[in-house]
């Protein structure tokens, strides 16, 4: 038994790799009458030797599949050994895993086989049998199939700590191109769904109390970068779209691993588009953290993001008139939008300016990046004298100054552009 | 008065007694001892001034400090406690007397140098903290209990056990630190202390030797899962160690080759 089952896991969480959602926490389920696991730690318990977080144990339920999508590849026209597993191997793989500390839950999608009510429902019922029969309070994301009906999508909710469904290709252009069995409406739907249904219940728990949780961590989406042609400024629009209208906890950009001869797709061997990757996610944190709209970053006048700084030394550099900042007088939206300065920093300078005056040495303390900050702020005994410099200037100076990791990647990275 | 060395029995409570002290008695200190530390450094033997640990006075200097800095502010000088430092104690006792004598939330004054030492130490033994809630490795044995060892850079067992009694509240369960020769045992009520004789040899082989019949399969699995969520196209050996440093990959069961 020992083999199979080892083999079924090899086959279906490589399948599962590509999604890259790993969050667990952004709920708060507690171990209730003495059961097994509680969510809200969110601990990381291993990280891959490409350097990814592992914390949940994330498999497909089967890489069958009625779809071919040229971008997946578990799609029906690839040729690689298929598998399935039970309902209950799902369920004890999850137990024992949990207890052994290696995981903080089950991230579980599945390739379409016969319907989406079908694969629905068989998601569902694992969810239900770890929450009912097993007690299991540790944390659960069910990926919601396109094209499943509602009433399975609220029962998933209802056991689920997440839901997701992943856009993958975030313009319709794109996605008829690379899918054309899926439609963009089709996938939008269940996430306007959802969207309602955790503000509905957010609403009811206010009056009544034990109304059930339904996705307490909210739902997240992924988008391929690089997969098909499109841009930095309609990936960043459309992931803003999603926060601010279906109010997604997270969006998630997966740089394309050329899987596939497809000549629609880059050919095998490309390389894997990390540095733009992480320029997105640099760039998603400035639309959740620091007050940034997407406007600020991408628009049509530059509608590719810079790869050689990152997006908020870029901005403050096309900004150069909203600089020097005053770290003991602005205001902590002002401080945040300093390069260099996180929000942890932020929030520290605003704690200790009540104490003191604070000088540069005391910056430097603090663990803010000077060597980017010390042309935009002005604090006590430190005058700012490179306001008049041009912005190009600066960013040579920073960019001689510090040996940027990426220096290597964005040379072979430009080649695709 | 001339300034005086201090000796302490190594507690938590303990130092906080002397802090008492040397509130009560105006202490100008040169030096704090443990009493382990102090039997060996004859030095300070015929100077020494002994505390006694009473709870009357850890429980004043604790109520303290919560109303000066809060809870969150307490907490953290217990980390510095547990990060064995050396030097920590005098470094606690200094950074108590700046919170006590200021008015505001001293704690929050990040431009005070003993603040910042307490904030980088806090850090570091947070970190530990995490790691530990992350890397332990459960085995699960003939007669029931998920067993597992651990060898912290920091005293951090006191700072996790209420995460692993929350979370494994149906197993029985045991985290033992073989660095400091003492471990947690949760039987399903409460948790407790425990020490194993220096007789007993406690390492992987032998917990394994002790397995449960399913342990080989679910560790094997595990292995397996590890290297099959991984992205060739993506390595970043780099960045890998940086998140799990080798010292630790003696007690995952992710790192080590297996056969078959």
């Amino acid at each position: 038994m020992g083999s199979r089952i080892q083999e079924k896991l090899s086959i279906l969480a490589d399948a599962a790799k590509y999604d890259v959602s790993c969050s667990s926490s952004g709920s708060d389920r507690k171990n209730k009458d003495k059961g097994l696991g509680n969510t809200g730690a969110g601990i990381c318990h291993t990280y891959t030797e490409d350097g990814r977080c592992v914390s949940l144990l994330k498999i497909l339920l089967t890489n069958h599949c009625i779809f071919d999508c040229a971008y997946c590849v578990s799609r029906r026209s690839n040729d690689v050994k298929r598998a399935a597993f039970t309902v209950q191997e799902v369920v004890d793989l999850t137990i024992n895993f949990y207890r052994r500390n290696y995981i903080e839950g089950l991230f579980l999608s599945s390739g379409i086989f016969q319907n989406a009510d079908f694969t629905m429902e068989r998601l569902v019922r694992i969810a239900k049998k770890l929450r009912k029969e097993h007690n299991f309070n540790g944390y659960i994301h069910l990926k919601t199939i396109p094209g499943a009906s509602e009433e399975l999508i609220f029962e998933a909710g209802l056991y689920a700590d997440r839901l997701s469904i992943n856009l993958e290709i975030p313009t319709e252009a794109g996605l008829k191109l690379l899918a054309p069995e899926k439609n963009h409406r089709e996938m939008i739907h269940p996430i306007k769904y959802i969207s309602n249904r955790i503000l509905q219940t957010k609403e009811e728990k206010k009056i009544i109390k034990s109304t059930p949780k339904f996705a307490p961590a909210g739902q997240s989406t992924q988008m391929i970068i690089g997969a098909a042609k499109e841009s930095d400024l309609q990936i960043v629009h459309a992931a803003q779209y999603f926060y601010t209208h279906y109010k997604m906890k997270r969006v998630y950009y997966s740089g394309y691993v050329p899987i596939s001869n497809d000549l629609r797709l880059p050919a095998i061997g490309t390389e894997v588009p990390l540095v733009r990757e992480n320029r997105l996610y640099q760039t998603d944190w400035l639309l959740r953290f620091y007050g940034f709209e997407a406007d600020e970053i991408v628009n049509d006048m530059n509608p590719l993001l810079d790869l050689d700084i990152d997006p908020k030394l870029s901005w403050a550099l096309r900004n150069m008139d909203r600089f020097p900042v005053d770290v003991n007088r602005a205001p902590y939206e002002m401080i945040l939008r300093i390069p260099g300065v996180g929000v942890r920093s932020a929030k520290k300078i605003l704690a200790a300016r009540n104490f003191e005056k604070l000088r540069l040495e005391h910056l430097q303390k603090l663990g803010i990046a000077m060597n980017k900050a010390k042309y935009f702020i002005s604090c006590h005994g430190y005058i700012q004298r490179y306001a008049d410099q041009q912005s190009e200037r600066i960013k040579h100076f920073i960019l001689s100054g510090s040996s940027s990791k990426y220096v290597k990647a964005v040379s072979t990275q430009l080649n695709l552009f | 008065m001339g300034q005086q060395a201090l000796c302490y029995d190594g507690t938590w409570k303990g130092l906080l007694s002397l802090i008492f002290d040397v509130y009560a008695y105006k202490y100008s200190i040169s030096a704090i001892v443990t009493e382990n530390n102090a039997i060996q450094s004859l030095l300070f033997t015929s100077a020494l001034i002994h505390v006694v640990t009473e709870d009357i006075k850890s429980a004043r200097v604790t109520k303290g400090i919560i109303t000066s800095v809060g809870k969150k502010g307490y907490l953290e000088l217990y980390h510095v406690f547990l990060s064995e430092k050396e030097g920590r104690e005098l470094l606690i006792l200094r950074t108590v007397q700046y919170y006590l004598g200021v008015k505001e939330q001293a704690s929050k004054n990040y431009a005070h140098a003993d603040v910042l030492e307490v904030k980088k130490i806090v850090k570091s033994v947070s970190r530990e903290r995490h790691r530990m809630k992350a890397f332990i490795r459960f085995q699960l044995l003939k007669d029931g209990v998920y067993f597992a060892i651990a060898e912290p850079d920091f005293n951090v067992l006191p700072l996790i056990s209420k995460h692993f009694k929350d979370r494994y509240a149906d197993q029985k369960w045991i985290i033992y630190d073989v660095k400091r020769k003492y471990g947690l045992f949760y039987d399903g009520g409460e948790v407790q202390e425990i020490e194993f004789g220096t007789e007993n040899r406690l390492d992987q082989k032998s917990i394994s030797l002790a397995g449960h019949e399913s342990e080989i399969l679910y560790s094997t699995l595990w292995n397996q899962y590890f290297k099959s969520v991984n992205i060739r196209e993506r390595k970043n050996l780099k960045l890998h160690i940086q998140h799990v440093p080798k010292r630790y990959w003696k007690y995952l069961n992710e790192k080590i080759e297996m056969g078959g």
